[in-house]
């Protein structure tokens, strides 16, 4: 063998090969049918089959099985993936994507970590992703110049002069991401009471990232849930969902957060958590495998998490259930709708949402072409994969433009982000809006 | 350096062998590692293939080639050598002629859902991916045509065209992932090829960058181009003739109706009685499609569509046409099958239930790993009326062996998909698997059919070809052959044994493998 030999086999010194911890069965569901390649995005980006499911499926167990080693390139590749699983629904034998990549990066990590490799990311990982975003104290701290500078104007003025171009290019990214922050309201208080009969009591998650950014939005859903009949409870202590963390492999803390939500919203007596962001909905949901990959044997972990897992619902998804009230005041606009990844393909939500706006007067909603491709923001992919994110939010946003609406309407905030800012560089005035901020508006008593 | 068991791989293969081994570039690995048949292309030739083409769209790192080891057919694998990106005619056909000039062999590849090894680099060599050319260059209602490039997915064609009042027609049930240029490659059909007819039938027109690098016109956008239909003889050629880098493809009408139903029938027997009956009343229907009970166990606990699970078969029926015909048609089906013997018949009645039914049919296979950890699909086909027969013998075949197979297949062509299921961990089963999928298969040939309706030879058949055909047929076959393809360096070791009766052995079938098909 020539020393250079580039698909070495990881040296037999490493105790366990990578990806042991993953059940091979889930390697063995995949019969290679390619079915699912033309629905990921980064294949229809590159054309190329390390980028597809099929191929990191095929790379993943390959260094599974020591065939392959994990080099740069080969991570590369695994990288890439947004882990939208986009390709969940399309295969038709029921693999689980998304339980081969997550465990796959969280041992990863683990190597890293005991081998001692710094990553040029990780001081941003650190800082930024771990240690801002999950607190939404820090982050709404962190968020306040901001907000003053966009109602001072200053964001402009400092766009203008160039002086973002002197932040490190993934604070540039950040500041490029901000939405137009509307002024912080009040905050929510623990309990908002149903609106005439009341039809359950439900907890609302507020999260970080979301809570920081989205505080508006969080009133919206609550005034939206009173106006069906829902008590709407929202616990102070809740923290982040721990999404970024478990993601991007880290998943010690992402537990830790787990059982810390789960905790606090078992406290109280609900029907349901309600979640309107969709990647934090589908991480919620996901609690109970979280408990089978970090902490496995831990019954109680199981159970606690498992229990709370079983009552989150999208906000969509529980009015749908609930049977929504008719909302009397008219919102005449042309709208399309986007569906978030971890919407349609982690939760399955896809006619929910549409059914609830198509309960609103005067809203037309056109369809849009590649609607359940992703946008590129992926949680933290905006940050961490700026060029694919960069060409799929071009490519998302060419489509928008091109169905003629002038809102467009999404159940993800982190989709929201990087759609307003693609917009915005794209010079179009085309608006981003939640669904509840539709109904919460269509829910306004109407004018006389 | 060849495969792990020490032969090599490019002794027995049609066109030229490997390969000036001093002037090659230094990627070499164990046998355990990545397997490589060859190991090595010249050093000029990547030089040469980078200035033709983009960095990026050079591939040949071997951690990257690995996924490019094989298709949807996954008992046979070997390493391209380089993968390129081309993204035009010209670039396809420079690759093309650089390759000749180092004698190397390349082969097409679209999205790579052959499940018979189509895409298999034998010999290893340059693999050219038609993926990044996937532009639609023009849509013709009014003369019902599209132009389009070979690497577009056949769904994003019917999805552009939605709305339009026109669709493509053939749906294989790949459709979501693999492109034009393959099917065009394959003569791919579908379920509603019954009606419609197979790729052929739809494609009016090619350009193809031939085996020496020129780029010819096949066809065209009008009907009835006098002199020989090279169209048609390119269409189903694998590869092996030209590589096709761009398609003009009939535009059909959508039908103004649909009328969807499932019949339930006690046995698979009856349900068979009623295929030939109702083809024998002059009906032709969009689809007719059958599923034996394994399969509708399956794809019930999969979709939970209400399917009887103590029915013998189901059949999936669709007529479509004008609204007047279409429950005339309808009711005349519905008769005929009670009359042999139904126990009921279903409409769908809505679109949603429609899509239903037809995502139970097209996504069964999938289901299928519910009942075993392993399977094999066969692709075979009997002449309509011998239906009865060969599944018949697919029983008979079951009990010998002790291998469960379960049926679902385009029951209007004759063109049957029995799944064998096993455990690819036990040598024993994958032995009995083999030897009843031959005997399946050889028993379609005796019966007046194929080895294969949709799927094509690749090189997972290759071997039956002897057994199909006569000394005599296989030689025009390889005058053809011969004439575009002269120095066999394009997809070498596909479709056409080398000599007649003289097959790949070298690559024996040791494993089925876990194939997804229908
Ligand atoms: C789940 C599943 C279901 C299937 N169902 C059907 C079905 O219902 N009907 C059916 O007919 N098939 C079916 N197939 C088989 C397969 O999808 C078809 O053969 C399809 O046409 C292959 O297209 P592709 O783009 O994946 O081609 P590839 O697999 O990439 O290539 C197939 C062959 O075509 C050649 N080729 C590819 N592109 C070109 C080109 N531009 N010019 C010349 N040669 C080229 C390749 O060299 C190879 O020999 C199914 C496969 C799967 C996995
Ligand atoms: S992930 Fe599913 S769709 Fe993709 S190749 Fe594997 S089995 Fe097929
Ligand atoms: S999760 Fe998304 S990006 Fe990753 S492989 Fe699946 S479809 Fe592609």
């Amino acid at each position: 063998m020539s020393a250079n030999s580039p698909t070495q086999a990881a040296s037999p010194s490493t105790a366990t090969p990578l990806g042991a911890t993953i059940p091979y069965e889930r390697f063995l569901d995949c019969v290679h049918c390619g079915l699912c390649t033309a629905s990921c995005p980064t294949y229809l980006e590159t054309g190329d089959e390390n980028n597809s499911p099929r191929g990191r499926i095929y790379l993943m167990r390959a260094v599974t099985d020591g065939r392959l080693e994990l080099t740069d390139t080969v991570r590369g590749h695994l990288d890439l993936c947004l882990d939208c699983r986009s390709c969940e629904s399309a295969c038709p034998s029921g693999v689980q994507y998304g339980r081969l990549i997550e465990p796959f990066r969280v041992e990863t990590q683990i190597r890293d970590r005991r081998e001692g490799r710094t990553e040029p990311d990780s001081w941003f990982q650190q800082w930024i992703l771990y240690g801002m975003f999950p607190y939404a104290g820090r982050l709404r701290m962190s968020l306040a110049p901001a907000r003053w500078a966009q109602q001072l104007g200053l964001d402009r003025l400092a766009e203008k002069m160039g002086l973002v171009r002197l932040l490190p290019a993934k604070l540039q990214r950040m500041h490029r991401l901000l939405p137009p922050l509307k002024p912080r309201g009040a905050a929510i208080p623990h309990l908002l009471p149903a609106k005439g009969e009341r039809r359950a009591r439900v907890g609302l998650f507020t999260g970080c990232v979301a809570d920081a950014m989205f505080h508006h939005l969080h009133w919206a859903t609550a005034r939206v849930l009173q106006a069906n009949g829902c008590d709407v409870i929202t616990p102070r202590d809740q923290v982040c969902c721990g999404a970024i963390h478990y993601h991007s492999g880290a998943g010690d803390p992402a537990l830790a957060l787990a059982t810390a939500n789960s905790r606090i919203f078992g406290a109280e007596d609900l029907d349901a958590v309600i979640v309107n962001v969709a990647g934090c909905g589908s991480m919620l949901k996901d609690y109970g495998h979280v408990a089978e990959e970090v902490a496995p044997g831990s019954q109680e972990t199981a159970e606690l998490l498992g229990h709370f897992a079983g009552r989150v619902r999208d906000v969509s998804e529980f009015l749908a259930e609930l049977g929504p009230l008719a909302p009397p005041t008219p919102v005449p606009l042309k709208a399309t709708y986007h569906d978030a990844c971890h919407l349609c393909h982690a939760q399955q939500i896809r006619q929910q949402p549409r059914q609830l706006l198509s309960l609103v007067k005067g809203l037309e909603l056109v369809p849009l072409h590649e609607s359940e491709i992703c946008c590129g923001a992926a949680g933290s992919y905006n940050l961490t994969q700026g060029e694919m994110a960069d060409r799929l939010g071009r490519r998302k946003v060419e489509n928008i433009i091109a169905t003629g609406a002038e809102v467009v309407i999404m159940g993800n905030v982190g989709c929201s982000l990087q759609i307003q800012a693609e917009l915005k560089a794209a010079g179009s005035s085309i608006r981003v809006l939640h669904p509840m901020e539709i109904l919460d508006e269509a829910y306004k008593p109407a004018e006389e | 350096m060849g495969p792990s068991d020490g032969r090599p791989v490019t002794a027995h293969v049609r066109g030229p062998s490997l390969r000036d081994e001093t002037e090659t570039a230094s990627v070499m690995m164990t046998a355990h590692e990545i397997t490589r048949a060859s190991a090595s292309v010249p050093v000029g030739l990547l030089q040469e293939l980078r200035g033709i083409l983009s960095a990026a769209a050079v591939v040949d790192e071997p951690q990257r080639l690995v996924v490019y080891e094989c298709d949807g057919f996954v008992v046979e694998k070997n390493m391209p050598d380089v993968v390129v990106f081309p993204e035009s005619t010209e670039e396809v056909a420079a690759v093309v002629r650089a390759c000749n000039r180092h004698n190397v062999p390349f082969l097409p590849r679209g999205a790579g859902t052959s499940l018979a090894g189509g895409c298999l680099p034998v010999g290893g060599g340059i693999m050219i991916a038609l993926t990044r050319m996937k532009a639609i260059h023009e849509i013709n209602l009014r003369d019902r045509y599209a132009v389009v490039d070979p690497g577009l997915v056949n769904v994003h064609l019917t999805q552009k065209l939605k709305g339009s009042g026109y669709h493509y027609a053939p749906d294989p049930s790949s459709q979501g992932a693999c492109t034009l240029g393959g099917n065009f490659a394959t003569n791919s059909g579908g379920p509603h090829t019954l009606k419609y007819g197979v790729t052929v039938n739809h494609v009016l027109g090619a350009e193809v960058v031939l085996a020496n690098g020129d780029v010819v016109m096949l066809g065209g956008p009008t009907e009835d181009i006098p002199g020989y239909d090279l169209t048609g003889l390119f269409v189903g050629s694998e590869g092996t003739l030209g590589i096709c880098t761009r398609l003009w493809v009939r535009l059909t009408r959508d039908p103004a109706a649909y009328r969807t139903m499932l019949a339930v029938f006690e046995t698979v027997d009856d349900a068979t009685v009623a295929i030939s009956e109702i083809i024998g009343a002059g009906i032709v229907p969009a689809a007719l499609e059958m599923m034996d009970q394994g399969i509708i166990e399956a794809v019930e606990a999969a979709f939970h569509f209400g399917f009887p699970l103590d029915a013998g078969a189901v059949l999936l029926m669709e007529v479509d046409g004008l609204e007047l015909e279409v429950d005339a048609e309808a009711t005349r089906m519905e008769s005929i099958c009670t009359a042999c013997g139904a126990r009921e018949v279903r409409r769908a009645n809505s679109p949603e239930e429609r899509l239903k039914l037809w995502k139970c049919r097209k996504q069964a296979f999938g289901a299928i790993g519910r009942l075993s950890p392993s399977y094999c699909t066969q692709d075979g086909v009997v002449p309509r009326t011998k239906l009865p027969q060969i599944l018949q013998h697919i029983q008979d075949v079951s009990r010998r062996y002790d291998v469960r197979i379960v049926n679902v297949f385009h029951a209007g062509d004759g063109n049957i998909h029995p799944i064998l299921l096993f455990d690819e961990r036990d040598p024993d089963q994958v032995e009995r698997v083999l030897a009843a999928s031959d005997e399946i298969l050889s028993r379609c040939i005796d019966l007046g059919g194929s080895v294969t309706g949709e799927h094509g030879i690749g090189v997972e058949k290759i071997n039956f070809m002897s057994r199909l055909f006569s000394p005599d047929d296989l030689a025009v076959m390889g005058l053809i052959h011969d004439c575009y393809n002269p120095e066999g360096r394009l997809s070498p070791g596909k479709m056409l044994p080398v000599l007649a009766g003289c097959g790949n052995e070298h690559m024996p079938r040791r494993v089925p493998g876990r194939k997804a098909a229908l």
